[in-house]
């Protein structure tokens, strides 16, 4: 990517630079490049057409879960410099409470074990992102008194608290009043086995909110043309993406306000150096916690897309890996950056984490090769007794949902030996509201201008000194 | 406070020292609650027989030599290299693995194929109940298992050093804490590549000795593996101590942990000492997870990340820095994560210990052992 904007600095005119320059501009670039390289080698390889609308429908939802999570980390880490590996609770109990606020109430037919509340969704939604912001001044409380690195723990431990929580048997269900007249219902959060979420389906009762279901059957009708066989589902995960990316440009531009209101300036200057922050008379704390809270918040938001519309949660989605996940895509991007984070979230859900499924899937399907050993044993020794290395490939291959995490954690490594600041990490970016380069063709005289300045003001100190003598 | 005369009760001072930290105030009322529930359980209601819990307590202190064994190695490197390692866990998970490969090549030599022999059995090949595994029946596998696992520790620390923490030794804490969490993913997941992902049994369960104790109005079982695990962690910790203790090495240690910069001026020669700290934290890490495995009976390649929690919370609740914090804080935490199930569904075994780790940082955020670093 750098490499880019390097030869289109050097060749080109400054129009196409300038362009390049637009945050929007970057973005939209990159996912043509990552939409392009899906489409094409799909086409190459002959997928059929419906393989290759379901790969982008899944990847554009990946693009946008992964975006919408490394923006709000972007608040914590980027803007605040608070260092959140609990990503994952927040997450969690986003979900979590909407599922329990929204769900119907026991005993309205449906296989669920328990119920829920029967709340409209959009209250459930709501519930979820608060219950997560609370967690989140839970956390920071007690927790942005201490060191970076024992924030790291204490979120993390947080996340794990919540997850053993969801899992455990003692609020699987239990009864809980559903109205004012204080009759009880039996709710839950389903242990390890997981939740139902039998709610409507989210993305037809916002479309139907919004009076664009005639538009939504003709958008199946008009995909039916081309994939005859069912193509409903093809559609609502092509929408559901759409919407996910419409909810990563809101994400982007709420914290492109934050970041430049006064607010997100006294969260730079936290970053850069607390006790000076604290020096000029702001409140730190409250604005750490304040960022803390929208941050988690929004992180709750991002659990609430990422799982509403997939029918059941279980407690072990929520493991702690699944926020190193959002931390990759965020140090991809870089740290600081609104732009950046969205194209590490592009580039981490493309890359590295559906690029090897996608790889696969093409493998398979076109080569079609044999059966993969069942372990490591079988697929090593033809390598060393007869020097075959077919077996040993199969089954790297078929473990390739391991081997990603192996590449990932190299990814990470490499990123901060070689790259620590990111594709655009700018994180020591000026707080100030006007720009602060110097006006062209003024670059000799320039450096007089400058300093003229300064040796009035200091004879003027002396002379100052002189008076008072 | 200190101003006041002598007059001044103890009860004022009480007063006072709970309307200044009102957080310490509210955690002791509650711990003073707990601890009267189970008296209250133990003494009057007989809700909590005396027998269970002094097994949970001696399970507790089990967990915790384990905790405290590897937290030994984790507080070293966070106070010497200045950084939280998060792939610490998985140096546990894999000095387990190259330990019990040893131990299952010996006791089942001749008996099954070495392949599945060396990779522990994966996929179902070879069990570890089959080959009579424990320290009574092979005692020589267990014990060359114990040697290579520490042994390969060491030696995976020292590279993963070289190659991937040493290029970026003066960069920030945060920064080596991030390349820590890639080492640690891509360590874990490598194994369970190459080992597959199931859990198996590695010893003979029914065949290790046992001794009932009788203990007040009832017993509490112990059995060979619990010893060995006592022997081997306590025999490690004194030698840990004394190396610290008596040595230039260890004095060099405790330089470099207050002030790195300070210690070179001074002629110690840091990266030796880095090296050093490895080695010590690498092997302690090692025989820790081959003792844990050997203790719990079952193996699997999440094991070490799933203990990596626990022993942060030790480390930290003892004091970074100090062997003997990490040691106590991982007794604490251990009888903590234990003993919890008296009050609490054992789901939220492992949340306790991390509840109790909080109230640490929130009280004594400088850990029980402060101000002493590295011994």
């Amino acid at each position: 990517m750098s490499a880019n904007t390097n030869t289109t600095d050097d060749t080109t005119p400054s129009g196409l630079r300038r362009l390049w320059a637009q945050d929007a501009v970057k973005i939209a670039v990159l996912l043509a490049v990552i939409y392009g390289a899906y489409l094409g080698s799909g086409l190459v390889l002959g997928y059929s057409v419906r393989g290759q609308l379901n790969s982008l429908a899944s990847l554009t939802f990946y693009i946008g879960v992964f975006a919408t999570l490394a923006l709000a980390l972007n608040l914590h880490w980027g803007y605040t410099g608070l260092f959140n590996i609990g990503v994952v609770g927040f997450m969690a109990v986003g979900i979590y409470v909407m599922a329990f606020v929204s769900k119907p109430l026991y005993g309205s037919g449906g296989a669920a074990q328990v119920g829920g509340l029967g709340l409209p969704i959009p209250v459930g939604i709501l519930a979820g992102m608060i219950a997560a912001a609370l967690l989140g001044l839970l956390v920071a409380l007690p927790a942005l008194r201490l060191r970076a690195d024992y924030l790291a723990i204490v979120t993390i431990a947080m996340s794990e608290i919540v997850r053993f929580t969801f899992l455990s048997s003692t609020f699987q269900r239990f009864q809980f009043p559903y109205n004012l007249a204080g009759d009880t219902t039996r709710v839950g959060f389903g242990g390890g086995s997981g939740l139902i979420l039998d709610f409507p389906d989210p993305l037809l009762a916002l479309i139907d909110a919004a009076g664009l279901s005639g538009a939504y059957d003709g958008l199946v009708a008009l995909v039916g043309r081309i994939v005859p066989n069912n193509p409903d589902p093809i559609v609502h995960s092509l929408v559901y993406g759409l919407v996910l990316l419409g909810v990563v440009a809101g994400y982007f531009w709420l914290l492109k306000r934050t970041g430049e209101s006064p607010f997100g300036r006294v969260l730079k200057a936290i970053r850069e150096d607390e006790d000076v922050a604290r020096a000029l008379g702001k409140n730190t704390g409250r604005f750490k916690i304040i960022s803390f809270m929208l941050g988690c918040a929004l992180m709750g938001l991002a659990g609430i897309l990422w799982l509403m519309g997939q029918g059941a949660v279980t407690p072990n989605f929520f493991r702690p890996r699944l926020t190193f996940f959002v931390w990759i895509a965020l140090i991809i991007g870089g740290a600081g950056s609104n732009t950046g984070s969205v194209m590490g979230g592009a580039l981490f859900a493309a890359v590295l984490y559906q690029g090897p499924l996608y790889f696969q899937n093409l493998v398979t399907s076109v080569f079609q090769p044999g059966e993969a050993p069942s372990g490591f044993g079988p697929a090593v020794s033809p390598l060393l007794s007869n020097f075959d290395p077919g077996p040993f490939l199969l089954y790297t291959l078929d473990s390739i949902r391991q081997l990603q995490l192996v590449v990932m954690g190299v990814v990470l490594v490499w990123l901060m030996h070689n790259r620590p600041e990111g594709l655009l990490g700018h994180r020591k970016e000026t707080a100030a509201a006007i720009p602060l380069v110097r006006p062209r063709g003024s670059a000799g005289g320039g450096r007089e201008e400058g300093t003229d300045p300064a040796s009035p003001s200091r004879s003027d100190g002396d002379e100052g000194g002189d008076a008072r003598e | 406070m200190a101003s006041g005369t002598e007059i001044d009760s103890t009860e004022t001072r009480w007063l006072a020292m709970a309307l200044g930290r009102p957080l310490a105030a509210v955690f002791t009322v509650v711990g003073l609650v707990l601890l009267a529930s189970l008296a209250w359980g133990l003494l009057v209601s007989g809700a909590v027989t005396f027998a269970r819990l002094g097994s949970l307590i001696w399970d507790g202190v089990m967990r915790g030599l384990v905790v405290g064994l590897a937290g030994i190695g984790l507080s070293m490197t966070y106070s010497i290299l200045n950084f939280a390692n998060f792939s610490h866990g998985d140096y546990i998970t894999s000095g387990a693995f190259a330990g019990w490969a040893t131990t299952y090549a010996i006791a089942g030599l001749g008996r099954a194929d070495i392949g599945s022999l060396l990779l522990v059995g994966a996929g179902g090949s070879v069990f570890g109940g089959a080959l009579g595994i424990g320290i009574t029946t092979t005692p020589v596998a267990v014990v060359a298992g114990l040697v290579v696992a520490g042994v390969t520790t060491i030696l995976l620390a020292l590279a993963i050093d070289r190659v991937v923490y040493r290029p970026i030794r003066a960069e920030s804490g945060i920064t080596l804490l991030i390349t820590s969490i890639g080492v640690a993913f891509a360590l874990r997941y490598l194994i369970q590549f190459v080992f597959g992902s199931d859990v198996r049994g590695t010893t003979a369960a029914g065949s290790i000795p046992q001794l009932s104790l009788y203990f007040v109005d009832g017993t509490v079982r112990i059995d060979a593996h619990d010893v060995t695990l006592l022997v081997v962690a306590s025999a490690l910790m004194l030698g840990v101590h004394v190396l610290l203790q008596t040595t230039k090495l260890g004095k060099a240690m405790r330089a470099m942990s207050d002030d790195e910069d300070l210690a070179r001026i001074t002629g110690i020669p840091t990266e030796r000492i880095v090296r050093a700290t490895w080695i010590i934290g690498g092997g302690l890490t090692g025989v820790a997870g081959y003792v844990f495995i050997l203790w719990k009976g079952t193996l699997g390649f999440n094991d070490g990340w799933l203990l990596l929690l626990l022993i942060f919370a030790a480390v930290i609740l003892g004091g970074i820095g100090s062997i003997y914090g990490a040691i106590a804080g991982g007794l604490v935490i251990g009888i903590a994560a234990s003993v919890s199930v008296i009050w609490i569904p054992s789901a939220f075994s492992r949340a306790a210990a991390f509840a109790v780790m909080i109230v640490i940082l929130l009280v004594r955020p400088q850990g029980l052992f402060s101000g002493r670093s590295t011994a």
